[in-house]
């Protein structure tokens, strides 16, 4: 898919990607001549079917986790099947020395604990990357549609 | 009117952000298969000719002949290859992957049935209410890819992968896996079973499969008591497509009941009773596959 800014002649560039968490996406597409912005918007067929291929649009600023779109996807899945190893025991990362606001445990609570362990990890890391030592709802906000994470 | 550019015309594929992730994807999988020796399909088409049972016997034949074994269940909605070869989880995440079951003979496995909540829990997804015609195929192709490719298998002799039933099945197991380099196709004498398996046996050629090769299920039944061997169908369904096909059967497997509960509790008949007559078929279906790897 692509999006031609017809006065310039010039392919749209990807600008921006948000995940309101209804199950719809918007993202944004620049044209690189004239800066006119268009917004292409999905309704949660279109999103899950893009989810689906296990891709994102925009691109990935977090390489695919293990399972990630089964863990993301599954409804039915055992909350103890799968047994995340500590972020310690992961190279390089601290995603536990991040704090999470009581409204964000809240939130993350909220999440199937087949994918819990994975979603929290990976905010974690989001947050580290750039500097933030704390989760809020607003972050997990941010990190959604930065991360591309629907349903997480 | 004014000529807008063609999509061929504006777009790179070597720079599509989303073509990039589609061959990431495939990468990962050839990457994950790199370390396995022979990719092992068993599939049929038909359902309910013992295609889980083969696989799993056959997992756990060559396994214990020996050989580093990998199985994975691709029948996402009707998962049995674990419980078949008694293995449960949990199983530990990591960065590399998922660390798979270790069931019978030391096979490792991966099954759609180690995820889920309970035993009678259906494969249900995280759904919008509309469109899920449109989108339940794709997410289980991708399920399927990252049963395969995200599970830690280690260097491993053969990968056996229990296809689902449906011939369309056996195409997308063609079109996802990098190689297959012998399928396995399971059928029973039954006249009925020899006219499904056939699509799936011309599907697999013409894509190229090779070799594709025929096991035989279900083919007599001895009376445990008398001792009379009977065929339990009127047909002989197995031989006429293995004349029609050509294809060799490398396998003819008797009805046993004993198989069947053997089977049912997690331990395979091939390592319960290797000198029964289904046993030895069993066995020498693993031998065949084994001189291959």
């Amino acid at each position: 898919m692509k999006f031609l800014c017809v006065d310039c002649d010039e392919v749209m560039a990807f600008a921006e990607r948000q995940l309101p968490g209804d199950g719809t996406m918007a993202a944004v597409f620049k044209c690189p001549g004239c800066g006119r912005e268009m917004g292409l918007l999905t309704n949660p067929a279109e999103t899950r079917l893009v989810s689906g291929l296990g891709i994102r649009v925009g691109g990935r600023s977090v390489p695919e986790q293990p399972m990630e779109l089964l863990r993301s996807s599954l409804a039915t899945g055992d909350e103890q099947a799968l047994v995340d190893m500590p972020s310690e025991a992961r190279a390089g990362l601290t995603p536990g020395s991040v704090r999470w606001s009581a409204d964000a445990r809240a939130r993350l609570e909220q999440v199937p604990g087949f994918v819990r362990g994975m979603v929290k990890r990976i905010y974690g890391e989001w947050a580290v990357e750039r500097g933030i030592d704390e989760i809020t709802p607003a972050v997990m906000d941010r990190a959604r549609s930065d991360l591309g994470l629907e349903g997480m | 009117m004014r000529r807008i550019r063609t999509y061929h015309e504006v777009a790179d594929p070597g720079s599509e952000d989303i073509v990039a992730q589609v061959v990431a994807q495939s990468e990962r999988l050839a990457r994950r298969l790199a370390d396995v020796g022979m990719v092992v399909v068993v599939a049929s088409g038909k359902g309910g000719v013992g295609k889980s049972a083969v696989a799993a016997n056959l997992a756990a034949g060559l396994a214990s002949g020996g050989r580093a074994v990998g199985a994975v269940d691709a029948d996402l909605n009707g998962p049995s290859l674990a419980r078949m070869l008694g293995a449960r989880g949990p199983l530990e995440v990591g960065p590399e992957g998922v660390e798979p079951a270790c069931g019978a003979a030391g096979v490792r496995v991966m099954s759609m049935d180690l995820l889920l909540a309970a035993e009678d829990a259906p494969l249900a997804w995280r759904e919008p209410d509309e469109g899920a015609f449109a989108w339940r195929g794709v997410l289980e192709t991708g399920a399927l890819r990252e049963l395969v490719a995200d599970t830690r298998w280690g260097t491993l002799d053969v990968l056996v992968v229990d296809a689902p039933p449906g011939s369309d099945k056996v195409a997308r197991l063609i079109e996802l896996l990098p190689r297959i380099d012998v399928l396995i196709v399971v059928t029973t004498p039954s006249d009925a079973a020899r006219h499904v398996v056939a699509k799936s046996v011309r599907l697999a050629r013409e894509r190229g499969v090779d070799p594709i090769a025929l096991v035989a299920n279900m083919t007599a039944w001895r009376c445990p008591h008398c001792g009379q061997t009977e065929a339990p169908f009127a047909a002989d369904g197995a031989r006429a497509l293995a004349e029609a096909t050509g294809l060799p059967t490398w396998a003819e497997v008797p009805l046993d009941p004993r198989m069947g509960a053997a089977t049912d509790a997690g331990r395979p008949y091939v390592l319960e009773a290797p000198d029964s007559a289904a046993g030895r078929a069993l066995r020498g279906l693993a031998d065949e596959v084994a001189r291959r790897t």
